[in-house]
């Protein structure tokens, strides 16, 4: 087992060198004079010193990058000009927020998913497989920051249920529960689309394995068909699915980006639009490493996870 | 009135023949309801996108401050106006157009640079495809929205930056598709006919490779078009694409949310346009894979159901079921139904085993042999599989008529199976000792290390040293040989009194071979089991069944004791499987197979099956049905012109 991860991390090493490599990039590629554009209306003449001597502008590019990600491992993403505040703070406090909320919907798409695409297949060409490929389509098909619109006119003007926006309430809020109270509506918006593509796999993989002939001689053995389908069928399509859930990790991570800017959710998501926005460009720089840093953090969990349940990846 | 009758009798049968020839790839793609319903929408909303220079649509632009926000249907604005007092229907067409265009130009850009890298890293191979596979692996590496916004943070916001930025992100699914049909179509034939006739690179991907790839390009276009025009309107959404006062449907939602608990329709009105843009494309992209993914066309991917179907109104043979003879199948008929086509993989087979006899079921592939063994626990797969008609005598009782329960109560207990391929049909991420105590326990109420310590038994039964330990073991940790040992363990599980033994030895090699066989016949003596033993194989007959049904294009052709059946058959379709055996010592024996292939199924000529491939057939051998009848000893043949004893082939 520590085997594995301990492969598996020297596996994620490189991917995340090239990572970072292309997130350093985003400075070098922006057009014309990168301190000018990044500090805008912030560039006093004493302001573009700083940057220029932050981010070693005068050197050569590998030294800059040599510089920068030394700078990154200890923790230092320099400096966020509009909000004068270090960028590993602001993007830190942010990414708490981000996770939660896309933990919450992976977990509901997760389960959602499977659940739908086990029935689609085992009712395959029914009623009810019919009515989940449908509202499935739909799913995958909606706007997700268009459905948040719809889900609160409804559950927070019309019927009050759920908050329409924040993740507390302002006046004595902060407990688990008015967290959790504030996280429904925003993680089901986000949860929607990954679902669907759960489903839909979960689906093509179960169909799949019920051809096979390990599956005929569960049957043969005289097992009852719960046993064929939720043991024998269902751990087999699990190894298959889970690494999509990896890559959806990915689309809800990314996707969160347009709830927390429609639920005004205190995530990296709104933090990075705001960013853009105002050509914080240290902020984005920040914001998207350690986001997509996650993200293959993430698919290395799927990983593990698909060699456990299948030993013969090992 | 009776001219009518005839007339709807007519009709369908007119239909259902024209359905059985293939259709084409459009067709197929507007008989899919939803694809049809898919392009419909998508029609409508592209042409009223088109036209809207030459509607009568108010300017989208001109304001109107006192006409502010009025509501849906009021004059002459039937979508009601916005904040500034915009006509919405207006700006809603415009911005469809605005849209449809980015969307679609995004979708090119990535489908053309995707499909260029994946065409030279595919077909250059080598360090080039490592390096740019790389890249893209990079790419792929971010989360999917995050890397769009990395480069509108480069560039800056706007419409056309968030384009590109869409087509990037994009870039890799074409790259990686492309890619992996271009490696395989780099090593074949016509491309390095076209590599020795002087053909540059160049020439050959864009003459020979390209159109090959196609395919790939436009199902790829057809999941990736939807989202690509989604995510652009993503990022207008979050004012990073359109700016004011350009403004396409994200950008329109975007603005609209100001005003959502005044006037929600505003912001409500562009979601409900882009939503319908994304689904009917949606809607045609699947129906597009549906109709290119062969395997969707035939119904394959049908899910089998716990039993094969058994249709109510089937043919019953008038005979009585041998109470005594364990099994005992009266004409048998097992059909797949595909579409109009009905294959006759067993058409009347009649079986009978005596209690611990060992039948030998022989043919070629194609024949018939596993259907037959298959139908009697319901395990042909169905759909397609039909039970059209027979009896399934089991000690007295009729399978055919039995409920699933009893069914399941009869799987894995009086009858057991022993399959092919072990590898395939041991569960690849269970330990062996789990299926075994699973199988156990499926039938035997005792507690779980009770079922351990049998299943450890029947592990040492089979002879497989050291059975404690290769209870953890998973299947693909063992030997073909080992894993077969553990099938049969399994076969043996609950005492049957029938053993279905479809191919159990082919897949092992020759020495593994023996040692399972002698262990199977050991086994079914010691325990008195009745056995139906498939093969392909004479020399394998020989060895362990007492009588032999031999199997042609689902019927039995011949049957009898195996001693004389080998010594001298009377059916020429026998003689020639037997020829096949190779025997020691006899070099020069001919071992090539049967010459020629069995008739399709679906079209089984009249009289005897086998005629065609029959040196001795005659022209009466081509009509009429032709009856199973005793002919010498203990043999039952089909055929006309049997071969006398001492009578050679040719």
């Amino acid at each position: 087992m520590t085997a594995i991860i301990a492969k598996r991390l020297l596996a994620a090493i490189p991917v995340l060198v090239g990572l970072s490599v292309i997130v350093f990039l985003m400075i070098a590629l922006i057009p014309g004079d990168p301190a000018t554009a990044i500090l805008g209306s912030y560039a006093t003449p004493e302001n573009v010193a700083r940057l220029n001597a932050d981010l070693g502008l005068d050197k050569t590019l590998p030294q800059q990058y040599l510089a920068w990600i030394s700078g990154v491992l200890q923790g230092d993403f320099g400096r966020s000009y509009a909000l004068n505040r270090p960028v590993i703070d602001i993007v830190l406090e942010r990414f708490s927020a981000t996770l939660l909320l896309a933990g919450a919907a992976l977990i509901l798409a997760t389960i959602f998913g499977l659940l739908a695409g086990i029935v689609s297949a085992v009712r395959q060409f029914g009623l009810a497989d019919k009515t989940i490929t449908l509202v499935v389509l739909i799913g995958i098909s909606v706007p997700s920051f268009w459905l948040g619109l719809i889900l609160i006119l409804f559950f927070a003007v019309r019927i009050q249920l759920f908050p329409a926006s924040g993740m507390v309430a302002i006046y004595g809020g902060g407990g688990p529960r008015d967290i959790l109270h504030h996280l429904v509506l925003p993680a089901v918006t986000l949860a929607v689309v990954a679902t669907g593509v759960i489903a839909r796999l979960t689906r093509t993989a179960m169909l799949e394995v019920l051809r096979q002939d390990y599956i005929r001689t569960a049957r043969a053995k005289g097992l009852s068909e719960r046993r064929v389908i939720y043991r024998h069928a269902f751990m087999a399509a699990l190894v298959s699915v889970i690494p999509v859930i990896g890559i959806q990790a990915g689309f809800v991570l990314g996707g969160a980006v347009y709830i927390e800017t429609v639920f005004q959710w205190p995530g990296v998501g709104a933090m990075l639009v705001n960013a853009i926005s105002q050509r914080d460009i240290l902020l984005v720089q920040g914001g998207v490493l350690v986001v997509a840093a996650s993200y293959v953090l993430f698919n290395l969990a799927a990983d593990v996870c698909q060699t456990l349940l299948d030993p013969r990846l090992k | 009135m009776t001219t009518a009758a005839t007339n709807t009798e007519a009709q369908p049968h007119a239909g259902r023949k024209q359905r059985s020839e293939r259709p084409s790839t459009l067709a197929l793609l507007v008989n899919n309801r939803l694809a049809a319903a898919g392009l419909v929408i998508l029609g409508v909303i592209v042409a009223t996108a088109l036209a809207a220079p030459i509607l009568p649509l108010a300017d989208p632009n001109a304001t109107n401050p006192a006409g502010r926000l009025a509501p849906l249907f009021s004059e002459g604005h039937i979508l009601g106006t916005d904040a500034l007092g915009r006509d919405t229907l207006s700006r809603l067409i415009w911005g469809a157009r605005v849209s449809l265009a980015v969307g679609f130009s995004a979708s090119v850009i990535a489908a053309v640079v995707g499909s260029a890298i994946g065409l030279v890293a595919g077909y250059a191979g080598g360090r080039t495809d490592q390096v740019m596979m790389r890249l893209i692996d990079m790419l792929m590496a971010f989360p999917y929205i995050l890397l769009a916004l990395a480069i509108v943070a480069i560039l800056g916001p706007g419409l056309i930056n968030a384009l590109y930025a869409i087509a990037i992100v994009n870039v890799p699914f074409f790259a990686r598709n492309i890619r992996g049909i271009t490696i395989g179509l780099a090593r074949r034939e016509f491309v390095d006919a076209a590599r020795l006739s002087g053909k540059g690179p160049l020439r050959i991907l864009g003459s020979d490779i390209l159109p090959n790839v196609l395919p790939t390009i436009v199902i790829t276009l057809s999941t990736t078009v939807g989202w690509m025009i989604l995510e652009t309107a993503g990022l207008s959404f979050l004012g990073l694409g359109a700016q004011p006062p350009q403004a396409d449907l994200g950008s329109m939602l975007g603005e609209g949310r100001k005003v959502l608990f005044t006037a929600p329709t505003i912001s409500l009105v562009p979601g409900l346009m882009i939503f319908l843009i994304v689904m009917s494309i949606n809607l045609i992209g699947d129906g597009i894979r549906d109709v290119l993914d062969p395997r969707l066309r035939s119904g394959a991917l049908a899910r089998p159901s716990f039993r094969t179907a058994i249709l109510p109104d089937r043919a019953r043979p008038a005979s009585m079921i041998d109470q005594a003879a364990t099994l005992d199948v009266k004409n048998l008929e097992t059909q797949f139904r595909m579409g109009s086509e009905v294959y006759r993989a067993a058409g009347g087979v009649d079986l009978r085993i005596a209690r611990g006899e060992c039948l030998g079921l022989v043919g070629e592939s194609g024949s018939g042999k596993s259907v037959t063994a298959m139908s009697l626990m319901g395990l042909v797969p169905s759909p397609p599989g039909v039970i059209a008609g027979g009896l399934i005598g089991f000690k007295g009782e009729d399978l055919a008529e039995a409920p699933d329960k009893r069914i399941r109560e009869l799987r894995g207990g009086a009858v057991s199976h022993v399959f092919q391929d072990p590898l395939a049909t041991l569960h690849p991420l269970f330990p062996v000792g789990d299926q075994l105590v699973e199988a156990i326990r499926a039938h035997q109420r005792i507690g779980r290390s009770e079922a351990e310590t049998k299943a450890e038994d029947l592990l040492a039964l089979v002879r497989i040293p050291n059975p404690a330990a290769r209870m953890k073991a998973l299947p693909h940790e063992l030997s073909g040989g080992l894993r077969q040992r553990v099938s049969i363990a399994m076969a043996l599980a609950n005492d049957p009194e029938l053993i279905i033994a479809d191919e159990p030895t082919t897949a092992l090699d020759v020495t593994v071979q023996a040692q399972v066989l002698r262990l199977m016949d050991d086994l079914r003596r010691e325990r008195d089991a009745a056995v139906l033993f498939i093969t392909h194989d004479f020399g394998v007959v020989s060895e362990i069944c007492e009588r032999v049904a031999v199997m042609y294009a689902g019927r039995i052709v011949e049957t009898g004791r195996t001693d004389e059946i080998l010594k001298e058959p009377t059916h020429p379709y026998t003689r020639m499987l037997i020829d096949c055996v190779p025997v020691m010592g006899e070099p020069e024996r001919r071992l090539d197979a049967v010459p020629g292939r069995p008739p399709p199924v679906n079209r089984l000529p009249p009289g005897c099956a086998f005629a065609d491939r029959c040196p001795r057939a005659q022209a009466d051998c081509r009509s009429g049905d032709i009856p199973l009848e005793a002919k010498r000893g203990s043999l039952e043949a089909r055929c006309l012109h049997p071969l006398q004893p001492g009578e050679s082939l040719t």
